[in-house]
């Protein structure tokens, strides 16, 4: 079992981080989603892999499952939900406005402007 | 038990949702509300600030005893941080309220969230706290560097938000390999337990300790992962970047952090591979920091690499453990801080002043060019490091701590060539903004009276590096003593109520 965990990781991991390393940005974020569920695992068996036991204190059992791991991953997986949410707005927002996914930013993107007085409203 | 240790995590807390649920569209009781928290954040941190001067203090949140429940550490670091965030802070907001937060919705609430993980991660004393506030940090700062919209916003933005999760990434895999290794995350429990860590043990602490480093490194901006600093802090608005100045010494507050609490004595080596790798790599960093002072085509690019080149500056003093170094080293981020937020501020006028020329550095027509250019001149010196003000004490102090030393010759080199480079990029941009002819006489520039308020800030930012000079000698008295708590951290692990009892699980 510690094999097959391991290498789940490292494949997962693997896998994100090809897909970080793409110019387009939907590659991108799916790529940090891969990186989130490689982290999210070996945060997981940081707990030591036990099989069939409680994690919370019961009569008669001698040993037990590490509970803190498992709320950590549950805070970790609550924020990169969020993240990966957020990055698809972005992503699309960006496609939308500029009519291309690419991740680089280009000269012919700049939108500048400077000092707060010429206020505009829009979101 | 002092609850009022909490405090600087719970007023901005309130006050975004107070913002977010009662406040409304209305920006002008928007404003009030936020000034109002800042103004009283200040004054808490004024307050920690005094009571810091007695020793570290613990905030056990739900009286849950130290490994177990989370706790919250007030010292003299955090309580100096604390007020060094809340001074940024109120600067930044002020400025923002000169207009830039009527570009879009919701600043003021994205600026208080910061605040909160901002202030969080000073006085967290967990490492899954300190990843938690680190989170809330960014993910306020995602938002504002999209304030006011545009492609190149979210472009950047992109980029800057793919880094930190990246970098996130890797700091859960450190939390995990660390948890693993010493069934711990609280900071002093950490600083017991890996003192006593058996031997076959320390090659997997080690691998978790650098990658903790690394993440920071991140955060501060070192090379070669600084490449996301530049472009983030041009495409984000400029109260948010004066904000993000501080979020930069976040990184360099962790470093310091967990290098003299945990890593300062351990047997599996952490901390002489961290000064072995962390000095050099500041040497680099100051040295591509002050290359792309001198090669930026803008002032917003000149302005972002200046950063880099004062975290290379602030981390060849802090990478040591010795104390008159690292105190060198918080005078220095105290310095660094309240300069780099006074130049973006003053960045921002500069190009909102010269119409299309905007903030690139060509010749062109400039409003109130006087003003701006006494302002530029006064900011570039206290970025260069010229006296009398206290860029220039901050590297006499940082200079004179290495001297004769091990990493002596390197520092001296580094940092005096480095400061020749900045001088002649900074005359460079200087005299082309403001003294070259513009080629034709087109592009009148309309003169607007010069923003009271933004002038102000900028000039109050200004007078603080300036105060800082003055009253030098106070200041690194107080950073002395700061270091001097730092490097005996038996105190800290009293106060979070462990250490007595050093044992095994």
């Amino acid at each position: 079992m510690e094999l097959l965990v391991a290498s789940a990781i490292g494949l997962l991991t693997a896998v994100g981080v090809y897909l970080t390393l793409r110019r387009r940005t939907l590659p991108v974020t799916i790529g940090l989603t891969f990186l989130s569920y490689a982290v999210n695992l070996f945060l997981f068996s940081m707990g030591r892999l036990a099989v069939d036991q409680p994690p919370i204190v019961s009569t008669g059992r001698a040993a037990y499952a590490d509970p803190l791991p498992q709320a950590l991953v549950l805070t970790a997986i609550v924020i990169s939900l969020g993240m990966t949410a957020l990055m698809v707005v972005m992503a699309i927002r960006g496609y939308l406005e500029t009519r291309s996914d690419e991740a680089a930013v280009r000269p012919g993107d700049a939108v500048r402007d400077f000092g707060g007085s010429t206020a505009r409203t829009d979101a | 038990m002092n609850h009022s240790i909490a405090l600087p995590v719970v007023l901005p807390a309130l006050t975004a949702c107070v913002l977010l649920l009662a406040a409304g569209n209305d920006l002008r009781r928007q404003r009030l509300v936020s000034l109002a928290s800042v103004i009283g954040l200040g004054a808490i941190a004024i307050g920690l600030f005094a009571g810091a001067a007695g020793g570290p203090q613990a905030y056990l949140v739900g009286d849950w005893p130290a490994p177990f429940g989370i706790v919250l550490v007030l010292d003299r670091l955090s309580a100096l941080m604390l007020l060094l965030t809340a001074a940024v802070g109120l600067a930044a907001l002020v400025y923002a309220c000169g207009g830039w937060d009527a570009r879009g919705r919701h600043f003021h609430v994205l600026f208080q969230f910061q605040l909160l993980g901002t202030n969080g991660a000073f006085l967290t004393g967990d490492i899954f706290n300190l990843f938690v506030f680190f989170e809330v940090m960014l993910i306020a700062s995602y938002g504002l560097v999209l304030h006011g919209g545009g492609a190149w916003r979210l472009k950047a933005g992109f980029q800057y938000v793919a880094i930190n999760l990246v970098a996130s990434t890797l700091f859960l895999f450190a939390v995990g390999l660390i948890y693993g290794v010493t069934g711990t995350l609280n900071m002093a429990d950490l600083a017991v337990k890996v003192s006593s860590l058996p031997e076959g043990d320390h090659a997997l602490l080690r691998t978790g300790a650098l990658l903790l480093f690394t993440v920071f490194a991140v955060k501060c901006a070192l090379v070669p992962l600084h490449w996301w600093l530049p472009q983030a802090y041009s495409a984000a608005p400029a109260p948010a970047v004066a904000l993000f100045a501080i979020l930069s010494k976040v990184g360099a507050y962790a470093i310091i952090r967990m290098h003299t609490l945990v890593f300062s004595a351990d047997p599996a080596g952490v901390s002489t591979t961290l000064q072995a790798v962390l000095v050099p790599v500041a040497a680099l960093t100051l040295a591509v920091g002050a290359a792309g002072v001198l090669a930026s085509r803008s002032i917003l690019g000149l302005a972002a690499y200046s950063i880099i080149g004062s975290m290379g500056t602030l981390l060849i003093a802090a990478a040591g453990l010795e104390p008159r170094q690292l105190s060198a080293a918080i005078y220095y981020l105290l310095h660094s801080t309240l300069v780099g937020a006074a130049l973006f501020l003053l960045v921002d006028m500069i190009a909102a002043s010269r119409g299309r020329a905007a903030d690139r550095i060509v010749p062109g027509r400039m409003a109130h060019a006087r003003v701006l250019g006494a302002l530029y001149l006064v900011a570039g010196m206290a970025a260069v490091g010229l006296p009398p003000l206290s860029g220039f004490i901050g590297k006499v102090a940082i200079l004179e701590s290495v001297r004769g030393g091990p990493i002596g010759a390197l520092a001296w080199g580094v940092i005096l060539g480095t400061s020749l480079l900045l001088i002649v990029g900074y005359a460079r941009a200087g005299s082309t903004l403001f003294w070259t002819p513009p080629p034709s006489p087109v592009g009148l520039v309309r003169a607007r009276s010069l923003p009271a308020l933004p002038t102000a800030v900028v000039v109050t930012l200004l007078a603080a590096t300036a105060m800082l000079s003055v009253s030098g000698a106070s200041v690194l008295t107080i950073s002395a003593a700061t270091v001097n708590e730092l490097l005996t951290p038996g105190g800290y692990i009293r106060a979070v109520g462990l250490g007595s009892s050093p044992g095994p699980e």
